[in-house]
């Protein structure tokens, strides 16, 4: 009894949770899907690195860091652009994506150097 | 080492037999040139026989032949002329006091010096050196040149104010009163001279070289007297005694300040003050002579010196051998000269013709009393009034008695050394004695001379023999009598349990015990593996006994054959030993596990030096890389999120909308992604082959232009917004 009840919460759960987040809109959803492909690429390349080993071991952490310091700074933008946010009322959102792409040549500027 | 030792002995022993023959030759030639030169310098001493001597054996010994041949080495000349006159003089002299033949090319390069420097106008010092040469070379000078000398030496004489100007000028003056045919040269006002050079003159008995300077030496004071002695001698006048006694009381005390050696030699010196006029106790003591003889031979009266103080300073200069540099050689000879015969007192040298006498060959002692340049002596006896053993304070071991004199060789001898006197090292006392009571006013003799003597002689070495005796009983196994003179064969075998034994007797000449400085052992293992022991004595009977069971860790637990040998030496020893006395073949047991290990044997050097093994690198064996298959899965595997991406964006339903529409803001909005574009395929040439300044060094402009273009296009796209809401 319980246990059907848990799985139904589960659904409801999760339906509720498609609902809402078709109400987002569209930019964050695309900034959403690029966190998910870059944490995506970071996974397969430590899957990889517990296969063959951590020889090089600078490689694998510049493509990890890579992928998740773009992934941190897409999450940075999102709090920046998001409407809802009341805190980053006053930044216009194409300052904060100026940023976003001046960080991201940063880092991987960065991490082509210690990709070796 | 020991048979070396002997035939050195035995061959000065024989070369002292050749030089007796060669002197005997030189006699007649040496002694005319000494009545010439005794003449010169102090002109009434009569001089016989020269004998000298070859070998130095005891502590001083007068001049030899090593001397002439040294002098002869040691003063050369560029085709007979030397550097300077005072080289020139100094090679004369030398040859002079030492009886050599004077070269041709010598004297005349000298008297073609002599008569360049005479006939110019010379300043003194170069006159007197001239002077001085003639009066060995004997050449001729001019009546003019040498009346020109006179007046220009008594011009200088007058015009003096420095010791050494009064001395070359003084110098000159008496040197060419015996040479020229004017026997009248006279000093005007010589006591006003005297004066003025006794003003140089110190309380303590030294000389100053001028009245500016301070510095005083004892070689001022020399000169200065032979300065003196040169104005007494050409004084028209006699002189007030009280100006020669103030002297002679000058010369006691400058006396006072002689020093001297543990060895009893006396030597004056200066204080090093300054490094320029410094002379060194050879030429300082030399000069001192030489003045104290030239003042006695031009004086009358006593010059009170001790004689003790002369057979010093002879002994100084005896002392010194054969000097190396033609300088300190011209010193020493000269000095000797001034002592072989002067008006104080002439020192007698007592010297060994060898100080080392063999028991075996039956040497007699024979001692030699002559004159430092090697002149005969006057009728003296000697005796020997003890003998000591060298290191011990007991009495003497022979009572006191005279020596025979030999009237062929002049030498003392004593044929039969005392039964008393063994092998070893011994110090013989000797005293001389005058025979005529006018000689003791004449010569110095000293009291006591002590000599060094080393005796050696035949040991005899007898009732060898070597055994191998069982530990526990004592009883004899094996027994074999050795013949140590000779090389023996013996051929052992022991066990571990055993013992060996070896036992001889060392006898000295007279029957006595004798303990070498050295009786060995030694067993040699057949991998060159040595052992060493000292063969100990109790008087003449010395044993070693080698108990194996006790040497077998020493052994390093090595059984097998051991060559032994024995060593048996010593100085005093004329038949030192190093015989092969045989085998000996050992039966050791085991080594147990913690044995030690005999040490290695030294290497062959070369081979020890040698170029060793050549080392090649090994380099890091690179990392396994995982197979090409699988790395390329796996970028395949990466681009797939990529792929997901952009799948995803175009099911979100990404547009292009707000793409500027105008040309100007279009070209920014396109120059925008370009640069962007641009940055990114730059790091990919950064990965693939630039490095970090040239990649930052385009970044910069790179990032300077996308900087530009962003901001155009972003205020567009945020105005184009801002309208939008607004409206």
């Amino acid at each position: 009894m319980g246990r059907a009840s848990s799985k139904e919460d589960a659904g409801t759960l999760f339906h509720s949770l498609r609902s809402a987040y078709a109400a987002t809109p569209l930019n964050l959803k695309i900034i959403d899907l690029y966190v998910g492909f870059s944490i995506f690429t970071a996974l397969i390349q430590v899957v990889y690195m517990a296969i063959v080993g951590s020889f090089p071991f600078n490689s694998f952490l510049s493509g990890v860091l890579s992928c998740v310091g773009t992934a941190v700074l897409a999450v940075c933008l999102r709090i920046q652009v998001n409407k809802e946010n009341k805190e980053f009322k006053d930044l216009p959102p194409e300052r904060a994506f100026a940023d976003f792409v001046l960080c991201n040549l940063v880092l991987h500027l960065v991490i082509m150097n210690f990709l070796g | 080492m020991w048979v070396e030792v002997e035939a050195q002995i035995s061959s000065r022993q024989n070369s002292l037999h050749s030089c007796a023959r060669q002197r005997l030759q030189k006699e007649e030639r040496i002694s005319f040139t000494l009545i010439e030169m005794a003449r010169s310098l102090a002109g009434f001493l009569v001089l016989l026989l020269v004998i000298s001597i070859c070998e130095a054996a005891s502590l001083f010994q007068p001049i030899s032949d090593s001397h002439r041949s040294a002098a002869l080495e040691l003063f050369t000349s560029d085709h007979g002329s030397f550097k300077s006159l005072e080289e020139t003089y100094e090679a004369l002299r030398t040859f002079q006091i030492l009886g050599i033949e004077k070269k041709p090319d010598v004297t005349a390069a000298a008297c073609r010096s002599i008569s360049e420097t005479v006939g110019s106008s010379s300043t003194p010092k170069d006159l007197f050196y001239a002077l001085k040469a003639n009066s060995i070379a004997q050449c001729k000078i001019h009546e003019k040149a040498s009346e020109g000398i006179i007046s220009s030496l008594k011009a200088a004489v007058s015009g003096a104010s420095l010791l050494l100007d009064f001395y070359y000028s003084i110098g000159g003056l008496v040197l060419i009163k015996d040479q020229s045919s004017k026997a009248d040269i006279r000093l005007a006002d010589a006591e006003g001279v005297f004066r003025s050079v006794k003003a140089f003159s110190q309380s303590d008995g030294r000389w100053r070289y001028s009245s500016n300077n301070p510095e005083s030496s004892a070689f001022a004071a020399g000169i200065a007297l032979e300065t003196l002695a040169g104005i007494v001698s050409l004084a028209s006048s006699e002189l007030d005694q009280s100006l020669i006694s103030t002297l002679k009381n000058d010369m006691s005390k400058l006396f006072d300040s002689i020093e001297k050696y543990d060895d009893g030699t006396l030597y004056f010196d200066d204080k090093l003050v300054d490094g320029h006029e410094y002379q060194g106790p050879l030429s300082t003591t030399s000069s001192v002579l030489r003045g104290l003889t030239a003042f006695a031979a031009a004086t009358t009266g006593n010059i009170n010196l001790p004689g003790d103080k002369i057979l010093g300073l002879a002994k100084f200069f005896l002392g010194i051998g054969v000097p190396g540099d033609a300088k300190d050689f011209f010193y020493q000879v000269d000095a000797l000269a001034c002592l072989e015969s002067n008006r104080v007192s002439v020192p007698l040298i007592l010297s060994l013709s060898s100080a080392v006498l063999s028991l075996n060959k039956k040497d007699s002692l024979k001692v030699r009393v002559t004159t430092v340049l090697g002149s005969k002596a006057p009728p003296l006896t000697v005796k020997l009034v003890g003998a000591f053993s060298s290191g011990s304070k007991d009495a003497s071991l022979v009572e006191s008695q005279e020596l025979k004199f030999d009237q062929g060789s002049g030498l003392h001898i004593l044929n039969d050394l005392p039964k008393s006197i063994d092998v070893g090292s011994y110090t013989f006392v000797f005293e001389v004695v005058l025979q005529e009571p006018e000689d003791e006013k004449v010569y110095v003799t000293g009291s006591q001379t002590k000599v060094p003597v080393f005796v050696t002689g035949i040991i005899k070495i007898e009732n060898s023999e070597i055994t191998i005796l069982d530990s526990d009983l004592g009883s004899v196994e094996s027994q074999s009598k050795l013949d140590l003179a000779a090389k023996n064969a013996v051929s052992l075998s022991a066990n571990h349990l055993q013992k060996l034994r070896l036992s001889f007797q060392l006898t000295t000449p007279h029957g006595r015990a004798f303990k070498p400085h050295q009786a060995f052992l030694k067993l040699r293992h057949e991998s060159k593996v040595e052992h060493i022991f000292v063969v100990g004595n109790s008087g003449k009977q010395f044993e070693i006994v080698l108990n194996f069971l006790g040497l077998v860790e020493k052994f390093f637990y090595l059984s097998g054959k051991y060559d032994m040998e024995l060593t048996v030496g010593d100085a005093a020893m004329e038949n030192s030993l190093l015989v092969a006395i045989g085998h000996i073949e050992l039966d050791l047991p085991e080594a147990p596990e913690k044995a030690p290990r005999p040490p290695p044997q030294p290497v062959d050097p070369y081979s020890r030096y040698g170029p060793k093994a050549e080392i090649t690198h090994i380099f890091r064996a690179p990392e396994k890389r995982p197979p090409p298959e699988l790395s390329l899965a796996f970028l395949g595997l990466t681009i797939l999120p990529l792929l997901g991406f952009l799948i995803g964006l175009l099911r979100l339903g990404v547009n292009m909308k707000n793409f500027p529409t105008k040309p100007v803001p279009a070209t920014f909005a396109v120059l925008f992604h370009v640069g962007i574009g641009a940055v990114l395929l730059l790091y990919v040439f950064f990965w693939l082959k630039l490095d970090l300044f040239q990649t930052l060094k385009a970044v910069g402009f790179l990032g300077v232009f996308l900087v530009f273009v962003g901001h155009r296009t972003l205020s567009h796209l945020a105005a184009a917004s801002a309208k939008l809401k607004s409206a």
